[in-house]
């Protein structure tokens, strides 16, 4: 067939004591999405950085347009028209959007000069080809671009480059439901114009929306193929190898619900105004809102970390206004921060280091790291069980987990602590559906041993399926409230109603 | 939920020869050399001759890496035992009985000056390599003024006890000199500090991500302010040897912040925190020691060894990212 523009076949490959990749095959055609799924770990990095020429395979051939092809770096596949977007853009922030678009093959006028006319105007003629992209002004700097935008540029440049396939590796990661929907008509016009499209996704949304045919990595091998898209349930099916009715845990039950753990009145400092929230003793309370809407500043300022300025938070009965994270966790908050690596991670430490950093925080400096007030290392090394986590061994760096047992590690630090109210920020974002079902029901079980939930999720369906009670904030205030059983379009009219009255 | 079958639980991650610090071979490589050309230095006065010269360095870098490891540098040790040195001839003031209460004013100076670098580090937010710079120009000049210019040539014997005795009738090896035996107690402390503690674990963490720490609940400023007064700590006790067996002059202490910190990163510590060993530190200075030692056999001038002391410290730097890469962690 010589419409399969990447032919990968029989590719194996293995990394001291892993083997990534099992006789492996994979096919795409032009014009067309090809959907890549598979929990975390199952192989489909590796086998989309054997395509680009990062790794080398140690069997099995990549065939680009019927030829075999060697790429050892990635330079090289981009020049040969295969176009790897990761989800850490590879855009220089400083410049703008046309200098990123050219960048190292500037169009050059007389005396060698750059000719910057013919940059932006070949830039706006790329952009112009996307609804999206017809609204970005080719002299912006791309770091004053917000993040939907940013990725709009690095599909232009790879539009640029001429690029035939176009991989796309979980591009609505940072996306809100607004933000998913203009990059699915870009998908979408890349399709009408004859692009190979690989799409990495975890969201079964995405596949159906997007998808004409669907290979299922497991474990290194291929799980299975769906031509056209299939029913979720049995993707799902073909990642996890076992069905998922139970992917959202139960709601609580009504003798479930106990005394309010945290009562905020009034509070607000510089992105927040008139914050009145209760949490109780055994729900989840999600918080619903489109970027910027004041959800993560509002965990900040439960957290100390960007304090509230007015108002007061009261905490299992004792009012206090919490000036730092150390102060917070003293009184029995925790929280998940929703950046992983940046935010949550000490990277270069241990698996059972992580866990214990924070009772490590609340003991003596001066004592034993393996004995601290809150927990030894063999009650850390019990909840890190619990979590379920996998991993070579607990003296492991954490770095070299997935992003999924990372955030197990950091839930077992925070169970150490037995917090009164626990806040997570994007608790699933880039973890795998068995990761994700696994969240879920750790946050359910929390709230049933009396801990007050706060989740904030920029994921729609989940904020749905997983909270108790829904509250919806815009512009740094709490504009609405929903019990179970609220609509997606409930919510999201809420989240924008007063800003279409603006507009 | 219940206990996952894949997760194992030992104690630790197993040895290999790529996990063994590279800093080891080197000294033994070293030591061999040394030995290859001077004999001697395989007898009891050869070798603890030769710790006796290091330890005041190996007390300083095991101090260094503290601060190396929480994401910073301390450039004000070496300026820091110069004032210690000169400090300490002026208070004795040639009064056997005074090294009684000066030593402890010593080191009083010694954390007092490691708390105003973490303090400006941390409440004024200036970048530790210049917060530090400006303490060690501060504490030359303020060493230069106590003394006027020009320092008592002596320190009481009782004060240079710590830098210049040996302790004799020792069995199977003769003597100890008593730097040695400062330098096996400070070492091990701060070992012991540094990776059996609290403390430790959160020099790492903090110097690894201190936006994580911050938000795990460690006191942040609390850590650095400790490292900053462990390495002050450290240059207290290294200019109380120095002024044993080097005697008093301004410039006693010059350089040794850099060779500190060669010998820190000599032994694996990373630039800008989260690893570092205080074991490794005092291989790498003995092993700077030894390659110093060395270029003196074989009769290379003083500038030579700055040259060598530079390529060391490139190459050190060069070596640990390669092995990062390889190892992709």
């Amino acid at each position: 067939m010589t419409d399969r523009v990447i032919e990968m076949r029989g590719i194996t490959k293995t990394f001291p004591g892993v083997r990534a990749l099992s006789d492996v095959s994979f096919d795409v055609r032009a014009g067309e999405v090809q959907a890549l799924v598979g929990e975390n770990g199952a192989g489909k990095s590796t086998l989309i950085k054997i395509l680009s020429g990062v790794y080398r395979a140690d069997e099995g051939e990549v065939r680009l347009r019927g030829e075999t092809v060697h790429f050892s770096h990635p330079v090289e596949s981009l020049r040969a028209g295969i176009a790897v977007i990761y989800q850490e853009f590879s855009l220089l922030p400083e410049r703008s959007v046309a200098q990123n678009l050219f960048l190292g093959r500037e169009p050059r006028g007389r005396f060698g000069l750059i000719d910057t006319g013919r940059m932006r105007a070949e830039t706006r003629k790329v952009l112009d080809l996307f609804a999206i992209g017809g609204r970005i002004d080719p002299d912006r700097i791309v770091g004053t671009l917000d993040v939907a935008t940013q990725q709009m540029v690095e599909i232009a440049k790879a539009v640029s480059h001429e690029a035939r396939v176009i991989v796309m590796d979980e591009p609505t990661a940072a996306l809100n439901d607004a933000e998913c929907e203009e990059l699915f008509a870009t998908v979408d016009r890349l399709r009408e114009r004859g692009a190979a499209i690989i799409y990495i996704t975890h969201r079964m949304r995405e596949i159906t929306r997007l998808a004409d045919r669907v290979t299922v990595l497991k474990d290194g091998e291929v799980a299975a193929r769906f031509d056209g898209a299939p029913d979720p349930d049995a993707i799902v099916h073909a990642m996890v190898g076992r069905d998922i009715d139970d992917f959202y845990a139960p709601p609580a039950r009504a003798d479930e619900i106990g005394e309010p753990v945290l009562i905020v009145t009034g509070g607000g400092n510089a992105s927040l105004r008139d914050i009145d929230l209760t949490v109780r003793a055994g729900e989840i309370v999600g918080l619903s809102g489109i970027q910027g809407a004041g959800r993560v500043a509002l965990a900040m300022a439960l957290f100390g970390q960007e304090p509230f300025e007015r108002g007061e938070i009261t905490l299992n009965g004792a009012r206090s206004t919490f000036r730092s994270p150390r102060a917070a966790i003293a009184a029995g908050i925790g929280l998940l921060p929703g950046d992983r690596k940046s935010e949550g991670l000490v990277l270069m430490q241990s698996v059972r280091d992580n866990g214990m950093l924070t009772p490590r925080a609340f003991s003596s400096l001066w004592s034993s790291h393996r004995r601290t007030a809150a927990a030894d290392i063999g009650r850390i090394d019990d909840l890190l069980d619990r979590m379920e986590i996998r991993a070579a061994s607990y003296d492991q760096e954490i770095r070299a987990l997935s992003g999924g047992n990372q955030q197990k590690a950091i839930v077992a630090r925070w169970l150490s602590m037995r917090p009164k109210v626990l806040i997570f920020i994007e608790p699933t974002r880039g973890i795998d559906v068995n990761a994700k079902a696994g969240i879920y029901h750790l946050m359910r079980d929390l709230a049933r041993e009396g801990a007050g939930i706060v989740m904030i999720s920029s994921d729609l369906p989940e904020v749905i399926g997983a909270a108790d009670r829904i509250l919806v904030m815009q512009e740094g205030r709490i504009v609405a409230e929903f019990g179970r059983g609220a609509s997606e379009q409930d919510i999201m009219h809420a989240a924008t109603a007063d800003m279409e009255n603006a507009a | 939920m219940t206990g996952s079958p894949t997760a194992s639980r030992p104690g630790t991650g197993g040895w290999s020869l790529a996990g063994i610090n590279p800093v080891w071979p080197l000294l033994a490589a070293l030591v061999a050399a040394i030995v290859f050309m001077n004999p001697g230095f395989a007898e009891p006065t050869g070798y603890m001759n030769f710790l006796k010269r290091a330890a005041p360095l190996a007390i300083l870098a095991a101090g260094q890496v503290y601060v190396i490891t929480s994401g910073g540098f301390d450039l004000s040790q070496g300026s820091l035992i110069t004032l210690v040195v000169v400090g300490s001839s002026m208070l004795t003031d040639n009064d056997p009985a005074a090294t009684a209460w000066v030593i402890p004013v010593m080191l009083a100076i010694g954390l007092g000056v490691g708390a105003v670098n973490g303090a400006i580090v941390c409440f004024l937010r200036v970048p530790s390599l210049i917060a530090t710079l400006g303490t060690m120009i501060t504490l030359n000049g303020l060493a230069f003024l106590w003394s006027g210019g020009a320092p008592r040539g002596y320190l009481p014997d009782t004060f240079r006890f710590f830098g210049r005795e040996l302790i004799h009738d020792v069995p199977l090896v003769r003597f100890v000199p008593v730097s040695v035996i400062v330098l096996v107690v400070v070492v091990g402390a701060l070992a012991w500090a540094m990776h059996r503690t609290n403390l430790g674990r959160m020099v790492h963490a903090i110097g690894d991500n201190p936006v994580a720490a911050r938000l795990a609940g460690v006191p942040v400023n609390r850590v650095r302010v400790t490292a900053f007064m462990l390495s002050g700590l450290s240059a207290a006790i290294a200019g109380i040897l120095l002024g044993g067996f080097a005697g008093v002059s301004t410039d006693v202490g010059t350089g040794y912040e850099l060779e500190a910190i060669t010998a820190a990163v000599l032994g694996g510590a990373q630039l800008l925190g989260g690893r570092g060993s205080v074991p490794a530190a005092l291989g790498g200075a003995l092993a700077l020691t030894a390659i110093f030692t060395l270029l003196n056999f074989l009769g290379l001038p003083q500038p030579v060894r700055q040259v060598v002391q530079g390529l060391i410290l490139i190459a050190a730097v060069a070596l640990a990212m390669h092995r990062r890469k390889r190892t992709g962690t």
